[in-house]
């Protein structure tokens, strides 16, 4: 653990006005390209609509194929990725902090694995298909990620010793295996197309097709994000250790609730948005890292804008590259990501 | 000294009668003209040999196997993933039918002498030559050529009925996220199901695209603009409420034609994912989905 807190760049000494000026662009310059990331990728797909026929309100919108595709297959995707990359990113920078583990990412501590047990459920039982006026399987997957986020809290938080990063990490891996075998042995007992279903549903998709999904999960990451906003002095000092943060007048318990608390929910809920996108969490964070420090004053919201940016464009790739056909986005994350993160592993060495 | 030779003597004996007894236990007699024994993991082909009139002789069959109802009384011997080998040499076959990818289940058989058939999806032809094979490995040639030739005469009577139709613009689904629109499966241009819409008179809109199953985009769907949109599922636990609900679901695609015209129809029943005796049926139910006045 030590060893590995090693590869955590450190932070360098900067006066406040000049750190100011940074925040102030970072936040500017990744904000603009997750918007423009936004604004680009409804232009772009398989499908060359006018944009003036988009826009054409003479025509009803039941009638109008290309509103339709921009309004219904592409700008609700748009959005999907940006909220699931930007929370992934934020969620793997705070677990990599909270744990001092360069290799912590937002599906390490159980969450992601409870939520797509949950999605397992519903696709293969099958029986309910809306729950609370919405579709069942994300509700589902978020419910399942709530319960092994409450497991893993209330099991780190047992020996009354203040939050324990390290149980926190060996139950969040246990929950990990533990949950998948018990996904494995659902798609056992499920039928050929269940299993294709569920299977799919692991590998990743944006495909929203609307905007209530969105919506629904806007809350618990807008709660999330709100938290996130509060952290990165404390993440600062907590990399130090949580000792050394303790000197400098953290409250370190509360810093690792929050932290813990708010990474899980921003994972929940993208899952349950767009299934277990993997990749995102662990690259996302080192590449912003190498172009802004290691400050996450800068890391955070670098990171939020460039995970958002970085997953809308892996979107247009996966329903364009091989259309008609539908590629599942969390195989093109882990193919751009794999080889690049292998890349930066080695140079940074 | 001489008990310990005899004892040697003995021994080498038990090995020579063994190593000599072996491949005669091996090579047991090939099954005969008609296998009184079968097994078949491929609910299609289970469902042939019933139709074939060798149901008494199958023994075990595959976990998803539902028609005709007697498998229900037959021993399960795994699926496609998960062959339970030790059931099936407990049933002691003289023959097993398998799919064609189970190599490894398909050698452990073969070593063991028991002789296998092997099974590949394919398009309407194939399947129709596939029931041929079957009927003459189980000694049932003339009973196959004549179950192969209903099929083939009822989708011909089929074609002549719906000729000079107009023939619709079709999606065919037979997979998708239940309750939303998420992970869409459809039938591409090659395969059973592209054959049996053709049959069915409708057009299938991805018959340039020579899969037999693609995933799409909501926006590939749009962009296709189908005249009918038919889902397949073979969900037995679908009441009419979470069917309304399922069709429903497709209303978000307001500009496509068929979701525009309510030509969404949900097709129930193993006989559309499965393409056995009953091909032509489900061909059929297709076609009155496609076609309501040509009945």
């Amino acid at each position: 653990m030590r060893e590995a807190t090693a590869t955590l760049p450190a932070l360098r000494p900067v006066s406040a006005g000049d750190l100011r000026r940074r925040i102030w662009l970072v936040q500017v310059g990744f904000g603009a390209l997750a918007v423009a990331a936004c604004i680009g990728a409804p232009l772009v797909g398989p499908t060359t609509i006018s944009l003036r026929q988009v826009f054409d309100t003479t025509i009803p919108f039941s009638q109008n194929v290309d509103a339709q595709i921009f309004f219904i297959a592409r700008l609700p995707r748009a959005f999907a990725g940006a909220l699931v990359g930007g929370s992934l990113a934020a969620a793997g920078v705070v677990l990599q902090a909270l744990l001092r583990n360069p290799l912590a990412t937002p599906f390490t501590l159980g969450v992601s694995a409870g939520a797509s047990l949950g999605a397992m459920l519903v696709i293969t039982l099958g029986v309910p298909l809306t729950l609370l006026g919405s579709a069942a399987v994300p509700v589902a997957s978020f419910a399942g990620a709530l319960g092994a986020l409450a497991i893993v809290y209330f099991l780190a938080t047992m020996r009354r010793q203040g939050l324990s990063t390290l149980v926190l990490l060996l139950a969040g891996v246990t929950l990990n295996s533990l949950f998948s075998a018990v996904i494995l042995f659902v798609q056992y007992l499920a039928d050929p197309a269940q299993t294709l279903q569920s299977v799919r549903w692991v590998m990743g998709n944006l495909d929203v097709g609307s905007y209530r999904p969105l919506l629904w999960a806007l809350g618990p990451i807008g709660l999330a994000f709100v938290a996130f906003a509060r952290l990165p002095r404390a993440l600062n000092l907590l990399t130090l250790g949580a000792d050394g943060a303790a000197v400098r007048g953290i409250d370190v318990l509360r810093t690792q609730r929050i932290a813990f608390l708010s990474a899980s929910l921003a994972t929940g809920a993208a899952v349950a948005v767009g299934g277990p996108i993997g990749f995102i969490g662990i690259i996302v964070p080192h590449l912003v890292r190498l172009l802004v420090g290691a400050d996450h004053r800068l890391v955070l919201p670098a990171s939020i804008g460039l995970g958002a940016a970085f997953l809308v464009v892996c979107d247009v790739a996966a329903r364009t590259v091989l259309s008609p056909m539908e590629l599942p986005v969390g195989v093109i994350t882990a193919i751009l990501g794999g080889p690049f993160f292998l890349w930066l592993l080695v140079r940074t060495r | 000294m001489r008990i310990v030779t005899r004892h040697t003597t003995a021994v080498v004996t038990a090995l020579l009668l063994t190593v000599a007894v072996i491949p005669r236990v091996q090579e047991r007699p090939r099954a005969q003209e008609r296998p009184a024994r079968i097994i078949s993991v491929v609910p299609a082909l289970t469902e042939a040999l019933f139709a074939l009139g060798a149901g008494d002789e199958v023994v075990g069959v595959g976990t998803f196997d539902k028609h005709p109802p007697e498998v229900a009384t037959r021993t399960r011997v795994g699926g496609l993933l998960d062959p339970d080998m030790e059931r099936i040499f407990a049933l002691r076959p003289d023959l097993v039918i398998f799919y064609g990818s189970q190599q490894d289940p398909l050698a452990q058989v073969t070593r063991a002498g028991v002789d296998t058939f092997t099974y590949s999806h394919g398009g309407i032809d194939d399947t129709l030559s596939v029931i041929r094979q079957l009927g003459a490995r189980i000694g049932r040639a003339t009973e196959a050529t004549r179950l192969a030739s209903a099929i083939d005469t009822q989708l011909s009577d089929l074609r002549a009925r719906l000729a000079g139709r107009d023939r619709p613009r079709v999606l065919l689904v037979f997979g998708r996220q239940p309750g939303s629109l998420g992970n869409i499966y459809a039938s591409g241009g090659v395969g059973f199901l592209h054959d049996m819409l053709e049959a069915a008179g409708g057009r299938n809109v991805f018959e340039h695209v020579s899969r037999a199953s693609i995933q799409l985009s909501s926006e590939a769907i749009l962009t296709a603009a189908p005249e009918v949109i038919v889902e397949l599922t073979y969900d037995d636990r679908m009441t009419e409420d979470t069917q309304a609900v399922e069709i429903a679901v497709w209303d978000r695609l307001s500009s496509v034609p068929a979701v525009r015209d309510n030509r969404v129809h949900l097709l129930l029943g193993n006989q559309f994912v499965q393409p056995g005796p009953r091909m032509a049926d489900a061909t059929e139910a297709i076609a009155r989905a496609l076609h309501p006045h040509a009945f």
